[in-house]
Formats: structure tokens, sequence, C-alpha cells
């Protein structure tokens, strides 16, 4: 597993292996926002913790792509099914790997671009605290939604659409818990939920994911 | 005799093709009976005049819109469990009609919702589950359209579509928690008995309710019967060899 793990890492470091994809886009994104709503701070620091969610939950789904594609294409995916290692277990160790290389880069760099942003001095933590517990879901339904769409050519498109509506919870608890922090409120109740689905689905999902993979290489 | 023997699809078949006309009678008469009388034989409310009477098309469509989902799940399950083909085709076949049912409750809803809200759209929980709804039966039959092989689609689907209403659920009552609605509670509660809406709507709206499911079964027995005969004429193409 841990071999695994390591390989991962190692090909998403390399030139070419898409870490820093989503960092870049995640930036870009950011920084078009005030471009096109308006230099305006009140109304910046209003959106900002809605505009850093949507942002990290883009950024997580344009690198979705290489997940399992890769890994299909140049056969590690059939070795990995017909492994020892239960599959469910690899796809979580996938999962993870996709969460080290862009989630917690996304984590990273939230604090940052809220300033760019004009987030309110007590958003930066609940803005990272939230980022920090939502973005393992993301991975884990993302795992889900290019397993389904393995098989497919010319996948990304479907499994955008696949997975976005998966999205739809972890999103709303996500920036719900964030947009309050930010506003000075409490945000320990959306916080609470939005861990309940990240561990919810850490736990459950994976099995999901591997009945997919398993009956699309069949 | 069991309810699996129609599992077989020429029992399904030659089931389906003496329900049917009945089926459709009953459907079309209880569709126009409730529509023809909501429209023109219940007066105007008090305070919302006429528009009131959008409900006979509004609340079946989206009760018909939740309830082809769940026959998806139920059928996707015993696909699941017990590999019977009529299933899977069964549940591709209500997509499209559910699909159909969300768009009109949408579209009806919005209609109404100018002049009495005096909006076209609100971010009310049941608006927003129904548009994400409205998203998870694209993302389906997208997914069926997708893939080649008719058994690995129907797994596929089976299992997006078991996720799918947990996270369905799930996105239901996070909106809830998001933002408190606009739209009025439930006008017939089924849990309680009790209901909000007078006699005077409340007949023709069960009449279209009822024609509305039964449109809903014979629109998906119909749509099943295709599919089978479909896939059978691909076989008969692959036995002789000439290609699709």
């Amino acid at each position: 597993m841990i071999a695994l793990l390591i390989r991962d890492l190692r090909l998403a470091f390399r030139a070419g292996g898409g870490f820093g994809l989503g960092l870049a886009f995640f930036l870009i994104v950011t920084v078009l926002v005030p471009f096109s709503v308006g230099p305006q701070a009140d109304l910046l620091s209003s959106i900002a913790p809605g505009v850093l969610w949507l942002g990290a939950l883009l950024a997580c789904l344009l690198s979705l792509d290489r997940l399992l594609a890769l890994d299909y294409e140049d056969g590690t995916l059939d070795l990995l099914v017909t492994a020892p290692l239960p599959l469910e277990a690899a796809l979580s160790i996938k999962a993870l790997a996709h969460w080290l290389t862009t989630g917690l880069p996304l984590v990273i760099a939230a604090p940052v671009l809220g300033v760019l942003l004009n987030l309110p001095a007590n958003g930066f933590g609940w803005v990272v605290v939230s980022l920090a517990l939502g973005t393992p879901a993301l991975s884990v339904i993302g795992t889900f939604g290019a397993a389904l769409t393995v098989g497919i050519k010319r996948g990304g498109l479907l499994m955008s659409l696949l997975v976005l509506p998966l999205y739809v919870p972890t999103l709303i608890f996500g920036a719900e818990a964030a947009r309050r922090g930010a506003a000075g409120l409490d945000g320990t109740t959306p916080l609470l939920m939005l861990a309940g689905i990240t561990f919810g689905t850490i736990a459950l999902m994976p099995f999901a994911s591997a009945a997919v993979l398993r009956m699309g290489l069949r | 005799m069991s309810i699996w023997q129609y599992a077989n699809p020429v029992k399904f078949l030659a089931l389906s093709s003496r329900v049917q006309p009945y089926l459709w009678a009953a459907a079309v008469i209880c569709v126009t009976t409730g529509l023809l009388w909501g429209f023109f034989g219940t007066p105007d409310d008090a305070r919302q005049g006429s528009t009131v009477k959008i409900i006979y098309l509004h609340v079946p469509a989206a009760l018909m819109a939740i309830n082809a989902w769940f026959m998806m799940l139920i059928a996707s399950l015993i696909w699941l469990v017990r590999r019977h083909h009529v299933s899977a085709l069964a549940a591709k076949a209500a997509a499209p009609v559910g699909i159909v049912m969300t768009l009109i409750a949408l579209v009806t809803g919005a209609i109404w919702g100018q002049p009495m809200w005096g909006t076209w759209w609100a971010w009310d929980p049941r608006l927003t589950s129904f548009l994400i709804l409205f998203l998870f039966y694209l993302g389906y039959i997208a997914l069926w359209e997708a893939i080649e092989d008719p058994d690995t689609a129907a797994d596929l689907t089976s299992v997006l579509c078991l996720v799918g209403s947990v996270f369905a659920i799930l996105s239901r009552y996070a909106v809830q928690f998001w933002n408190q609605g606009l739209h009025q509670g439930t006008s017939v509660p089924v849990a309680t008995g009790g209901r909000t809406v007078a006699d005077v709507f409340f007949y023709p709206l069960l009449v279209s309710m009822v024609g509305f499911g039964l449109l809903f079964l014979a629109l998906v027995i119909y749509r099943t019967g295709t599919e089978i005969r479909l896939r059978r004429a691909a076989a008969m193409r692959a036995r002789t060899g000439r290609g699709a």
C-alpha cells in the first residue's frame, strides 16, 4: 500500500504529472473573480469564502481526469485489480494520493488567496479548517466518478456531470461553515455535518468505487 | 406462480401487451378528467385567482418525478441482486419519463411562481432539490448512453442510482439547512392524513395524481417492451452477422 502511495506521489510530482495543475487553476479562478464582479472590498469579502470553496471544488474536479485514466491506459489498473491487495484499499490509497497532491495544496494556498479576496480576518481559520475537512470527501467522491467512467472514451465531461451533483452536500456544508465563520457567526454545526459527510464517504465510497471499477473492467 | 416469472422477457411482453390497452385507457381517462375538471370545473381561488389551477399539473408531475427515481432505485436493486434483464431495462425506460416529469414540475412551478411570488426562480430548498434531482437524472441517462456493453451499462448505472439516491437525500437535507424556504408545505401529507387543500380542489387533484401514476406506469411498460425488442433485434443482427 505504501509502495503504491509513493508511486502515485512520485508520478504526480514528476514533470507532466499534473501536480500544480489544480493549484494553478485555483489561483486563476480566484484572481479572475475580482475582474468579473468588480473590485469593491465589501462585496469581495462577502463572497470570498464561497469563491474559495468553489475554486477548490473545480480544481479538484479538473484533476480527477488523471486519477485513473492514465493507469487505465498503461495497464496498471488491470494489475491493481488482479493484485492481492484489495481493490478497495488500492482505491483508498489513490484517493489519498489525489488529496495529498491536489486537496492539501489547495488548503495551504487558500489563506494566501483569501488575502487577495479581502477575506475578513476571522474567516481564515474557518476557511482552512472547512477546506481541510471537506477536500478529502471531494477526492473520495471523485474517485467514484473516475471509476465509473474509466472505460469510456472522452469521459471527462460525463464524469463532471456525474460528480457535480454528488459534490452538492459537501459544497453546501463546507461553504456554509466558511461563510458563517467569515461573517463572525458560529459555524460549528455545518462544520460537524461536513465532518460527518467526509468520514462517511471515506468509510463507504471506496467499496462503491471498487465495485464499479470491477464491473467496468470486466 | 410468483412475480418473478415476469422477469422472463417473453412472459413480460405477453402480460404487458395484454394490460397495456386498459392501462392506457385508464391513464388517458384519468388525466383528461382530472385536468379538464380542474381547469374548467373548479372555481378560482379567493387569493390566487386562476393561477391555482396549475396545481393539477404541478403536484402530480412532482410526485411522479420522485416516484420514478424510487422505481429506478428498486429496479436497480433487483438487477444487482437477481440479474433480471427486464428489471435493468425498466430502470432505463423510466429515466427519460422521470426527467420529463421533473422538467414539468420545474417549469409549471416557475410559471406559477412569477405572478404569486414575483419571481421565476428562488433558491428555495424544494426548488433546489428538484434541480439537483434533474441533474441526477441527466447524469444517469448520459451514463446509459455512454457505455456500449449493455450489461456493464446496467451494472454501472445501477450503482450510480444507489449512490445517487444516498447523495440526493443528503442534498435534500443540506439545502433545507442552507436556506429556509419560500415554497408552501406539502398539500397532501400522506403521513398525517390531513390536508390543506379544500375538497373542491382536492378531488380533481386526486384524479389527476392517479392519472399521472397510471400514465407513468403505461409509459414505462411500453418503453420497457421497446427496449426488450431492441435488444432482441441487436441479438438477431449479431447472429446473422450483419453488424449494427
